[in-house]
């Protein structure tokens, strides 16, 4: 078992519309360690989010090889996509994407319905999490008598419940001001101290430097990608 | 055994879990779910309707037949139509005591049999000061296994009655009721066309209560009023209970009289035969096919009930386009997904289904109750239109055509919704 929970080398992905064809990631190399928080930057169009749904399974890449855990991934039927999207990744959208007509706890507890889980156990599972978010009193509201900020909180604790090895965060403050925004990170912090590694998306510095790691998107490959030494400092000045 | 129970108490809360996900979906989308259901409703409900009719209708049709011998042959004699061996057509034919033993002796698949004499017309039936017109029928003992006839007190005419040319007579519980009035009319004497005969025993008719006949001893008749040795026609009920079968007796018996009495076996006209188990299955054979036609408008309904859900789902599973993309980022297969979508068009028809079901069921249930209060009173519907009900067999069938129905309706927007990407559901906001 190797130290890397990711590791992508040379890939890439076309968006092919007809006969047009979009080269959107030319030649991707990348490796996350187990436990790490790497935050991806970029303007808007440099193929941070195509990158993101490759990582996650939700799209194939074209070329080149991505590794999820030491397996490798390949193109493979959306039955088994489903599997390893439920048992080793968590999503987190900028969107939030809660289902409108499950109430908070049925939210988080989806992803243990399609684990099999019996209702009265992943109900009282999602509460637990509930719990650590603080949203323990809001189990029963729907999404929408929710603030952003508890909604992302609810979206955090649906990818932490069916323990994932990494989340995979698409401009998670991108929607919330700055204050909750910084609630959130701290959350992400706290989920990343448990071991679990965390990609987030962001074109916000401020985000950005709240992780061990930056990499930098331009036009489909990799700019600059760096241990981020602000984070380590102000690990120090906590300590 | 013990981890079956377990096992099995488990996979039904799992099925419960499982219905509950589907009506967390359903419950937001209740309107809707009613109105697609509605035709769905529609059409069961016509169907078990326009059946329980059919049953109706064909109830009082076998209604008719409650008197008679399921697989009974009555030969009544005309006149011949067809020259034959040089005689010339126009012959008038009759039958006589000969006819019924040799039909007896030589004929095989005859089980009961008896010749019928009618006396002239309306006879004068008189006791004491009481008196009515009537037709008298002189029969043997077994003319009531061929004609059912229920004996409410007494007993029917008998072997000896025939032997010894009894003066016996057996009546109505109508004509008894006229005449007797108070008194008890067994061992009674009644006067029929001037001379006295004895009551042995009282009938009534299964299907008309107000029925009137008058009937005596075959021989005794015959002798009495100078019958000799005529017989107005012939009864009998056969041996088979198949069509096939009696149509060879039937058959067998033309060519038996045609050789006897001298006429072609293909006139017509000399003599008449009804065919009960013919007829019946012919009545019959009219009801399956007006049950096959009502299924066909059943379906058709169904089929329109179908395309409806099916319509509405394709909607419902394109407005739910992002979450289906949540649940598969998050895990769902594409199987799930279908399951999800099969089972909400399945439940919607269902529900449809039982409700247009139990609605049709409660509506003939009460026309039944109904009818049945009217033939208390008034007989006659009884041979028209009776105990209109679905039965069992039907309720089965219409639940399979559900289940058929609410899975073809969720198959198209099944598979539109196994066929979402997440990447683009999750795309738009
Ligand atoms: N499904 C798609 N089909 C075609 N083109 C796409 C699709 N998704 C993204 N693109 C294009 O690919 C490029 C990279 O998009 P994206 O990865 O979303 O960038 P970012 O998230 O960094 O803003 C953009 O030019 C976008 O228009
Ligand atoms: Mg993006």
């Amino acid at each position: 078992m190797s130290n890397s929970i990711i590791r992508v080398e040379a890939l890439h992905k076309s968006y092919v519309n007809g006969s047009n064809s979009l080269h959107v990631l030319k030649g991707i190399d990348m490796d996350i360690q187990r436990g790490e928080m790497v935050s991806i930057m970029g303007s808007s169009g440099s193929g941070k989010s195509t990158l993101l749904n490759i990582l996650g399974i939700l799209d194939n890449y074209d070329a080149g090889s991505y590794h999820l855990d030491d397996i490798h991934i390949t193109k493979m039927n959306e039955t088994k996509a489903a599997q390893y999207r439920n048992k080793y990744i968590g999503f987190v959208f900028q969107s939030f994407n809660l289902i409108s007509f499950k109430n908070a706890m049925e939210n988080v507890a989806l992803p243990l319905y399609y684990q099999k889980v019996s209702r009265k156990k992943r109900n009282n599972v999602a509460m637990e999490y509930l719990e650590r978010m603080g949203l323990r009193e809001w189990a029963h509201h729907l999404p929408s008598e929710l603030s952003g900020g508890q909604k992302q909180r609810i979206a955090i604790a649906r990818a932490l419940i069916s323990k994932p090895k990494v989340i995979l965060a698409d401009e998670p403050t991108g929607a919330l001001d700055s204050q909750t925004s910084m609630e959130v990170m701290e959350i992400l912090k706290e989920v990343n101290q448990t071991g679990i590694a965390i990609i987030i998306v962001t074109h916000e510095n401020d985000i950005a430097n709240q992780t061990q790691r930056i990499i930098r998107l331009r036009d489909g490959v990799i700019e600059s990608n760096h241990i981020n030494h602000s984070f380590k400092l102000e690990s120090v000045e906590v300590n | 055994m013990l981890s079956d129970t377990v096992y099995v108490l488990f996979n039904i809360l799992k099925m419960f879990d499982y219905i509950e996900e589907i009506l967390s979906t359903l419950k937001k989308n209740k309107l809707r779910a009613v109105m697609t259901g509605f035709s769905v409703a529609w059409g069961i409900f016509m169907l078990i309707i326009l059946l329980g009719s059919g049953n109706g209708l064909q109830n009082g049709m076998e209604f008719n037949f409650r008197n008679i011998a399921k697989n009974a042959i009555q030969i009544w004699p005309g006149r011949t139509s067809e020259n034959f061996e040089g005689l010339g057509k126009g012959r008038s034919v009759q039958f006589t005591n000969e006819d019924y033993d040799l039909m007896k002796r030589e004929l095989s698949g005859i089980d009961d049999i008896s010749g019928r004499l009618y006396l002239w017309s309306d006879v004068a039936i008189t006791f004491e000061k009481q008196y009515a017109n009537y037709t008298v029928t002189c029969v043997m003992p077994e003319f009531i296994n061929i004609r059912l006839m229920d004996i409410v007190k007494g007993r029917f005419i008998n072997h000896m009655d025939i032997k010894e040319n009894r003066k016996v007579i057996v009546l109505s519980q109508t004509i008894v009721d006229m005449l007797f009035k108070e008194t008890e009319p067994l061992g009674e004497y009644v006067k029929v066309g001037g001379i006295y005969f004895q009551v042995v025993g009282v009938l009534s008719n299964p299907t008309d209560k107000n029925s009137k006949d008058a009937i005596l001893p075959l021989s005794t008749g015959q002798r009495v009023f100078n019958g000799a040795n005529r017989l107005s026609n012939l009864a009998l009920t056969t041996t088979s209970t198949t069509v096939e079968a009696n149509k060879q007796i039937e058959e067998e018996i033309r060519g038996f009289l045609a050789k006897r009495h001298r006429f072609s076996t293909t006139d017509q006209e000399a003599i008449y035969v009804w065919n009960t188990l013919e007829s019946f299955k012919q009545a019959q054979g009219v009801f399956a096919g007006i049950r096959m036609f009502v299924w066909v408008i059943g379906i058709m309904t169904i089929i329109a009930g179908i395309v409806g859900v099916s319509n509405i789902m394709i909607i419902l599973v394109k407005e739910r386009t992002k979450e289906i993309g949540i649940r598969k980022a998050i895990g769902a297969t594409p199987w799930s997904v279908v399951l999800l979508v099969l089972s909400e068009s399945l439940f919607i028809t269902a529900v449809a289904g039982l409700v247009g079901m139990l609605f049709g069921m409660g509506i003939l249930h009460i026309a039944s109750t109904v009818l049945t209060n009217v033939a208390a009173t008034n007989e006659t519907i009884r041979f028209i239109f009776y105990n209109p009900s679905a039965n069992f067999g039907v309720a089965i069938s219409a639940t399979v055509l559900l289940v058929v129905a609410g899975l073809l309706a969720g198959f198209i927007p099944a598979r539109k919704a196994a066929g979402i990407k997440p990447i683009e559901a999750l795309h738009d906001e």
